[in-house]
C-alpha cells in the first residue's frame, strides 16, 4: 500500500474529471425543458433560492429565445449565476421545490436550463450591466470568494469603487478552490471571476492577506468602508491520535491540490477513508475515488437520515464505487513508520437530538480497524478564530457577529461563510448583495 | 362494436374520415397509402385550370413548443396534367372499390369548361364532386375560387351550370373569407347542391421572419396571404359549422365538416354539430396517414361507450345546444372550487383571476407553498382559473343556481331586476 500520484493516464483522467452534468447542447434541447415549466406564480423555486432569483421569468426568456434576457435575470439576483448552476445542491433548493414534484413528475431541470443562459452569457461576453457614474467612493472588500465578487459587483454598478484583497493567487474562493473539478473547472472559475470583473470598477490585489500584507487599520483609514468575506478556512481537527501522521489530509487541502496542482500531481492512498458526510466529504471521497485510489470508504457518525449533504450526492459516491459506514467515529489513526496503516473507529448508536435537533450518536463501546493508507478529513471547516480576535472584530468561536450587515468596527461589514460559519455558495452570494446595500446606506 | 361505416350522399366509405383536397390527394402514390393506411375516402386536388406553383410553399405557427398549431400554403390547384390525374383516379378507384373517391373541380370561369371537365371526371367513375369556391390565394386573382364562394350570386350561377351536366353527386366547398357563410350556402342549395364542406382555409399570415423581415412563407423575397388550417381554426370552422346546420335552408343538405380535425374528438365534435363526415389534411400532412388508425378506433370506442350504434345516432346532436345569447339561463350560477389535496400550488389560478379577473382567488402565503382558495362570494363563475390549471378537476365548477327557475334577458329586462351584482 502506497501513497502514490499519477496513478491514471491523461485520458482516464480526462474521462474521470469530465463534466458530471452535461450541459444542453441545442437550443431545440434547452427549449423542450423551458416549456415544459408552467410559469408558476409567486414561485416555490424563486423562494427557494437564497438570491431568490425569478425563475419562472428567466425560463419563460429561453423559450422565447430572449436569452440576453434570461441571463440579465439570474445574473441581477445572482452574479455567480453561472457557477450556482453546476455548484448548488438544486435538489434541496429550487428544484426540489419544483411544483412537477408535487405531481410526481420530474422537476424542470432549473440548474441547467440556468447554464445554458449563463454560460451562453459568458462565452459571448455580453455586458449585461452599466455602471452608474463614479460617486468618488472607495471600498475595500477582503476575500474574492462569492461573498466578496458578489458584494463587489453591486457596489460598482452603483458607482462605487472596490478594490478586493485575495490572500490566493485566484479569486472564487470556495468556488474555484473547494469544489470538485468535475463540478467546475478551473478554467471555468478563471472566467466566470473575469466576467464579474469585466463590468470595471473593481481591482483584485492577489497574495494579500488580511493580518499579514494588509490589515483592517490601515483599510479603513484608506477606503470609505470595508467588507470581511473571509470565510472560513481551517479544517476542523478530528482530535484523535495519529492525526499528525504522513497520509492525514484535510479535504479542503486535497481539493484544492487537485484544483491548484493538476490531477497527476495529487498523491491518493491505495486505501482510503474519509470522514464526514457533508458535500465536501462528498468531493473529496469521490476526487479520490477518479485520481485512482482502488478503496474508498466514507465514515460517519449518524446514520442517512442526519447526513448534511444530499441523496443526489450520496448517491455520487455509492455510483463511484465508495463505501459507506454509518454510525462510525474515528478513534486513532495507526501508523508505520510515521506513515498512515489503519483507521480505528468506534460504532455508534443513536441518542437524544441534540441543539440542531438531530441526533446524537453514542459509544457503543465496540471497535474496528480499517487497513488504509490515507485518512481524509472532511468534519468541517473553523472559522479564522486568531485572525477575528487580533482585529478586535466581535465574534462568537470566530464567527464574525454582525448587527444587520456590520461589525463592532466603525464602517467594517462582514458576510457570508465567515459570519454564518460555512453555508452554499448561493447563501455568499446572497449575503455580499446584503452587505453591499448596507454599505451603499452607510455610504449615502 | 359500433358501426362507423359512414354514407354521405349515397358515397359510402368505412369510416367518415376523408382526406380533404390538398397535397396529400394530389397524385395517386399518395392516395393508395392513404388508402391502406384505412382513410375512408379522399377528395381528389383539385382539378381544373392550368396553373404553375411556387417555392416555397407552406409555413406554421407553433406554440410553446408546440409545432404546426396552425399551417398555412400558397399552394394552388393540381399543377400536374389533367390526363395523369384522371388516369391515375380510375386506377386508384378500381383498386380500393370500397373507399369513396370524390374529385375536386374548379374550371374557368364558363358554362363549357365546368361541363368539359365534369364529362372527363364522371368517365373516371369518380363517385362525386366538390366545387372549389374557397380557395383563398392565387386563383382568387383569376376570379375563381374564393372569389366564387364569396359572392352567391356567382356562386349560384356556377352550381347551375355544374348540376345541369353533373350525374353523380356535388358537395359545394364554401369559403370562410365572409362575414357569413349563410349566403353562400343558401344560394348554392337553391342552386341545387346535393351537399356542402366546410371550411376552406382562411387568409392569413403567419409570421414575419425577424432577419430578413420578409413574412412567410418566403418565396425570393416576398410573400403572399396564405390559406390558414390546423388546430387553431377548429374553432373558426365549428362556428360556420352550425351557422349552416341551424339555417332553415342549408341544414336540408348533408355538410362535410373541415377546418383542424386532427383527432376522433375532433370528429366528434364536427359531427354534433351537424357534419355527416370530415376532412382531415394539417394533421396528416403533420404526422403521415397513420393518425386515421386512432381516429377510427378511438371513435368506435367512444360511440360503444355511449350506446350509438351507427353515425346517424349523434350526428348533430350539439346543433340545438347553440342558441341566441338572450336565451341563455341568467339564474345560472357556478363557483370555482380548488381540490387542496390535487393542488400544487402553481399560482396561475390566482394571479389569472387577480389580473385580469374578479379577485376571487384568496393566497395565503407559505414557504416555499402558498395555499389558494375561492372567495365564492366574488367568484362570477367564469371558469378562467379552472382553463389555466394544469391538474385535471383540480379545480371543478360547482353549480349554485341564483334561483331554482329558468330566466332569460329579456324576462329579466321586464322584471327590472338589478344589472351588476359584481
Amino acid at each position: 500500500m502506497a501513497i502514490l500520484a499519477n496513478r491514471l493516464t491523461e485520458e482516464q483522467y480526462r474521462e474521470n474529471f469530465s463534466d458530471i452534468h452535461p450541459p444542453f447542447e441545442t437550443m431545440d434541447a434547452a427549449a423542450v425543458e423551458a416549456n415544459r415549466c408552467l410559469f408558476c406564480y409567486d414561485a416555490p423555486c424563486m423562494k427557494s433560492c437564497p438570491t431568490s432569483i425569478d425563475v419562472p421569468k428567466f425560463i419563460k426568456q429561453i423559450s422565447t429565445q430572449n436569452i440576453k434576457g434570461s441571463a440579465h435575470t439570474i445574473f441581477s439576483s445572482n452574479i455567480m449565476g453561472a457557477g450556482c448552476s453546476k455548484v448548488c445542491p438544486v435538489e434541496k433548493l429550487c428544484e426540489g421545490a419544483c411544483v412537477y414534484n408535487l405531481m410526481d413528475e420530474d422537476p424542470i431541470p432549473i440548474a441547467k436550463l440556468q447554464r445554458y443562459s449563463t454560460e451562453m452569457a459568458m462565452e459571448k461576453k455580453w455586458q449585461l450591466f452599466k455602471r452608474k457614474e463614479s460617486t468618488g467612493k472607495k471600498v475595500a472588500i477582503v476575500g474574492a470568494g462569492p461573498a466578496g465578487l458578489s458584494c463587489a459587483h453591486v457596489l460598482s454598478r452603483e458607482g462605487i469603487d472596490v478594490t478586493i484583497y485575495e490572500k490566493e493567487k485566484l479569486g472564487g474562493g470556495l468556488m474555484t478552490y473547494g469544489i470538485a473539478a468535475y463540478k467546475v473547472t478551473p478554467q471555468f472559475c478563471k472566467d466566470e471571476v473575469d466576467y464579474i470583473l469585466s463590468i470595471g470598477g473593481i481591482s483584485i490585489k492577489y497574495g494579500q492577506e488580511l493580518g499579514k500584507d494588509v490589515t483592517i487599520e490601515s483599510l479603513q483609514k484608506d477606503y470609505d468602508a470595508v467588507y470581511l468575506a473571509i470565510g472560513v478556512g481551517l479544517a476542523r481537527q478530528l482530535e484523535i491520535p495519529g492525526e499528525n501522521l504522513h497520509g492525514v489530509v484535510d479535504a479542503i487541502s486535497f481539493i484544492y491540490d487537485i484544483r491548484d496542482n493538476g490531477f497527476s500531481k495529487v498523491p491518493v492512498g491505495d486505501k482510503v477513508a474519509v470522514i464526514g458526510m457533508g458535500m465536501t466529504a462528498i468531493d473529496a471521497a469521490t476526487q479520490a475515488k477518479r485520481l485512482g485510489a482502488k478503496e474508498v470508504t466514507m465514515l460517519y457518525r449518524r446514520t442517512q437520515e442526519e447526513m448534511p449533504c444530499t441523496e443526489v450526492e450520496l448517491d455520487i459516491a455509492k455510483l463511484d464505487g465508495c463505501n459507506i459506514i454509518w454510525l462510525a467515529a474515528p478513534k486513532e489513526v495507526m501508523g508505520e513508520n510515521g506513515n498512515v496503516k489503519a483507521l480505528v473507529a468506534e460504532k455508534m448508536k443513536l441518542g437524544e437530538p441534540d441543539a440542531s435537533g438531530r441526533r446524537s450518536p453514542v459509544s457503543t463501546g465496540e471497535i474496528f480497524t480499517l487497513d488504509v493508507d490515507m485518512v481524509i478529513k472532511a468534519a468541517g471547516q473553523t472559522p479564522f478564530t486568531q485572525l477575528v480576535d487580533a482585529m478586535s472584530v466581535k465574534n462568537k468561536s470566530g464567527k464574525i457577529q454582525v448587527d444587520g450587515q456590520s461589525t463592532n468596527l466603525k464602517g467594517v461589514f462582514a458576510g457570508g461563510d465567515c459570519v454564518n460559519g460555512g453555508k452554499e455558495v448561493v447563501d455568499a452570494v446572497q449575503a455580499g448583495k446584503d452587505g453591499a446595500k448596507a454599505i451603499i446606506n452607510f455610504l449615502v | 362494436m359500433a358501426d362507423i361505416s359512414s354514407n354521405f350522399l349515397g358515397i359510402k366509405s368505412p369510416n367518415p374520415f376523408w382526406l380533404a383536397s390538398a397535397p396529400p390527394t394530389d397524385k395517386k402514390i399518395n392516395v393508395l397509402r392513404a388508402f391502406e393506411a384505412g382513410w375512408g375516402g379522399v377528395v381528389w386536388k383539385t382539378l381544373g385550370s392550368q396553373v404553375k406553383n411556387v417555392s416555397s410553399r407552406y409555413s406554421a405557427v407553433n406554440y410553446g413548443g408546440h409545432k404546426v398549431m396552425g399551417f398555412n400554403n400558397i399552394e394552388l390547384i393540381s399543377d400536374r396534367p389533367l390526363h395523369i390525374n384522371l388516369k391515375e383516379i380510375e386506377e386508384c378507384i378500381k383498386l380500393f372499390p370500397d373507399r369513396a373517391m370524390v374529385v375536386s373541380l374548379m374550371a374557368d370561369n364558363n358554362r363549357n369548361s365546368w361541363h368539359e371537365l365534369i364529362k372527363k371526371v364522371e368517365d373516371t367513375g369518380a363517385h362525386g364532386f366538390e366545387l372549389n369556391f374557397g380557395c383563398p390565394h392565387g386563383m382568387t386573382e383569376r376570379g375563381m375560387g374564393a372569389a366564387v364562394g364569396q359572392d352567391p350570386e356567382i356562386a349560384k350561377m356556377v352550381v347551375e351550370w355544374v348540376m345541369e351536366k353533373a350525374t353523380i353527386p356535388v358537395i359545394t366547398k364554401l369559403t370562410p373569407n365572409v362575414h357569413s357563410v349563410v349566403p353562400t350556402g343558401k344560394a348554392v342549395v337553391e342552386a341545387g347542391t346535393n351537399g356542402l364542406s366546410l371550411i376552406n382555409t382562411i387568409q392569413s399570415v403567419t409570421g414575419v421572419d425577424l432577419d430578413t423581415l420578409v413574412p412567410n412563407p418566403y418565396v425570393a423575397g416576398k410573400s403572399v396571404f396564405g390559406g390558414y388550417c390546423g388546430p387553431a381554426v377548429k374553432p373558426i370552422a365549428l362556428k360556420f359549422l352550425t351557422t349552416i346546420a341551424q339555417d332553415e335552408t342549408t341544414k336540408k343538405v348533408p355538410i362535410s365538416g373541415i377546418g383542424g380535425v386532427s383527432t376522433w374528438k375532433d370528429a366528434v365534435e364536427f359531427m354534433l354539430l351537424g357534419a355527416s363526415n370530415v376532412q382531415v389534411c394539417t394533421a396528416a400532412m403533420k404526422h403521415g396517414f397513420r393518425i386515421v388508425e386512432d381516429m377510427a378506433e378511438g371513435l368506435s370506442n367512444w360511440m360503444d361507450e355511449k350506446g350509438y350504434k351507427t353515425l346517424n345516432d349523434f350526428i348533430g346532436k350539439s346543433v340545438n345546444n347553440i342558441v341566441h345569447w338572450e336565451d341563455l339561463d341568467i339564474n345560472y350560477h357556478h363557483i370555482a372550487k380548488i381540490n387542496q389535496d390535487k393542488c400544487i400550488h402553481c399560482g396561475l389560478c390566482y394571479i389569472a383571476c387577480e389580473d385580469t379577473s374578479h379577485q376571487s382567488i384568496n393566497l395565503a402565503y407559505g414557504k416555499p407553498y402558498n395555499t389558494y382558495t375561492v372567495k365564492e362570494e366574488e367568484c362570477v363563475g367564469c371558469n378562467l382559473c379552472q382553463l389555466v390549471c394544469p391538474v385535471t378537476d383540480c379545480i371543478t365548477m360547482e353549480e349554485h343556481r341564483v334561483a331554482p327557475e329558468y330566466l332569460n334577458w329579456i324576462e329579466f329586462q321586464k322584471k327590472g331586476l338589478p344589472l351588476n351584482d359584481h
